[in-house]
């Protein structure tokens, strides 16, 4: 299991990268996607949604289960990695390369650093 | 293989013997004496075969079955060639139950993939499911596909069939979704209703071409005004229909839905009955209930499996859009027969005589004293609106082995034709209205 150590993580196995001025580019983590096995397709939110803490920001469907991602804290859509759309599972090969979602986060709440996660799985 | 196989007596001793138990009393050890009903359930002797037939025929007998049918309202009295009920009813498509080891019954899939195949060329939308259970459910599924976090509205159409309407309120509610309608001005969709009532909340909005009255809608301008506003665009419509009409992939519709059982199914009083779903690739992972798809085996053969299982029970499950699980497969491969016998040019011949008519019957009525039609564009159905209200109407029509059009309250008629009724039918009911009123 990798665990760079430039991102923040939250409980829900995403990670976030810290992009300035609020802003976060957010994927799942090297467990996550390893525990849902080959992903056949992700469900992206639309640019502009306004997501609130607890709300399911994107659905990953493998060939196994369907997952949602939750965001535990309030944020807005930037950007979505329309990428994902063809090729879902390059979110099995390059998990922290391929992002979700970019999101303006107004308040960041607790994060674990990579250790912190580490430590919990 | 015979059809029924009973336990002989032999049989059943020698599973007592595995079991370990003299008497199939003893199974039901555990259930307390007090639950157990003491004795034999009071019913009748079994009755011999000529009984039972005489008692069955005298039932059925109740039954009027009327020479000419004008009615309609969603389900429609088209003729069904004997080649269709023969080929369903043959023994492995007639008893066959749903495919749990779904690949090994390639025959059942080939079948629900051509169905599918037909709806999509009907539609032209990209992908069908394996249908569900007619077409109130199909619209409310389809509604269900279209709800998203921040959009949990759907804008409804009078025009579409009120006991769909009503299906989908009962959805709503127990959803914990909205549901607004949308007015009509002379049996058509008001546009303008429509766009004032859209707004970011509105997940979708349905419109039924043609709508329940017979009315041709204008499905093209509403795609606008629907798509700028960023929601989806559901139609319900005729299959039969579809054969003259713009398909829904013409008018960019999201997810094409409605009733298939002009297509090859009796109107049987009620049911079974076909919903179809269609959609666009993209909503495709929405559409409940199963996929079949057409792939090759290790040997670069041609077979069929369920490329997207039954979605509620295998994947999706607490997060589907729905808990149907099933289909109504039976009546899909009776639609997907009736379509290969009647071809395209078949079909078209359907569509344009059930329009004919209906165009013959409208002229023929407007110009009868005390009766009114309003619309103009129609396919196969039209309201008449008489001058005084009519008891009379319908006994006399029963007595001339006529089935009237709908009542549909406040002295309006629903009638509807098909390329069963003759230029005859037409002039008698014409004569009777004349008569009666």
């Amino acid at each position: 299991m990798s665990t760079p150590k430039n991102l923040k993580y939250t409980k829900e196995h995403d990670w976030l990268e810290d992009l300035g001025n609020d802003t976060y580019k957010f994927g799942i983590t090297d467990y996550a996607q390893n525990a849902l096995g080959d992903i056949v397709y992700v469900e992206l939110p639309d640019v502009e949604d306004e997501i609130s803490a607890g709300d399911t920001v994107a659905t990953v469907e493998s060939v196994k289960a369907v997952s949602e991602i939750v965001m535990p804290f309030d944020c807005t859509i930037v950007e979505v990695n329309e990428e994902l759309e063809d090729e879902p599972e390059k979110v099995n090969a390059s998990c922290y390369e391929s992002w979700i979602a970019i999101i303006k986060i107004d308040n960041l709440e607790e994060t674990m650093t990579a250790e912190e996660y580490e430590k919990s799985l | 293989m015979t059809s029924y196989v009973p336990n002989t007596k032999e049989t059943t001793k020698h599973m007592m013997d595995v079991v370990g138990i003299k008497d199939a009393e003893e199974l039901f050890k555990s259930i307390p004496s007090e639950l157990r009903l003491g004795g034999d359930i009071c019913i009748d002797d079994g009755k011999s075969e000529i009984e039972v037939r005489n008692t069955i025929h005298k039932i059925a007998s109740t039954n009027k079955k009327y020479g000419s049918c004008f009615l309609g309202a969603g389900v429609y009295n088209h003729y069904i060639p004997s080649v269709v009920s023969e080929i369903a009813s043959t023994q492995e498509f007639l008893t066959a139950y749903t495919p749990y080891q779904a690949e090994i019954s390639q025959g059942v899939l080939q079948a629900i993939f051509e169905y599918q195949t037909y709806i999509c060329n009907l539609t032209g939308m990209e992908a069908s499911n394996a249908s569900v259970y007619d077409g109130a459910t199909a619209l409310a599924e389809a509604c269900m596909m279209s709800i998203t976090n921040s959009k949990k509205k759907v804008l409804v159409s009078k025009g579409v069939n009120p006991e769909y309407i009503k299906v989908l309120n009962t959805w709503c509610k127990y959803a914990g979704l909205e549901m607004e309608l949308v007015e009509l001005d002379n049996y058509k969709t008001d546009v303008n209703d429509m766009k004032n009532k859209l707004n970011s909340e509105i997940a979708s909005v349905v419109l039924q071409n043609p709508n329940f009255y017979g009315t041709l809608e204008d499905m093209d301008s509403v795609d606008q005004v629907i798509h700028s506003n960023k929601s989806l665009f559901i139609s319900v419509v005729n299959p039969i229909s579809l054969a003259l009409l713009k398909s829904p992939v013409e008018y960019n519709a999201d997810i094409a839905v409605g009733e298939g059982q002009p297509l090859g199914n009796p109107m049987a009083s009620g049911g079974p009955y076909l919903g179809f779903m269609a959609a666009t690739k993209k909503l495709t992972r929405k559409l409940p209930g199963r996929i079949v798809g057409q792939t090759e085996d290790i040997d670069g053969k041609r077979g069929f499996v369920l490329t997207l299982q039954a979605r509620e029970q295998h994947i999706r499950r607490e997060k589907a859009s729905s808990n149907i699980c099933s289909n109504q497969a039976l009546n899909a491969l009776t639609a997907a027969v009736y379509l290969g016998a009647m071809g395209e040019s078949g079909l078209r011949q359907v569509a344009c005589k059930s329009m004919e008519n209906a165009y013959h019957l409208k002229d023929k009525l407007s110009k009868v004293d005390g009766v009114e039609v309003y619309q103009e564009d129609i396919f196969n159905e039209f309201v008449a609106t008489f001058k005084c209200s009519n008891d009379e109407l319908e006994e006399k029509l029963k007595e001339n082995d006529i089935l009237g059009g709908l009542y549909l309250g406040d002295n309006k008629y629903l009638f509807a034709t098909t390329e069963l009724n003759t230029q005859d039918d037409i002039e008698r009911l014409v004569t009777i209205i004349k008569e009666v009123l």
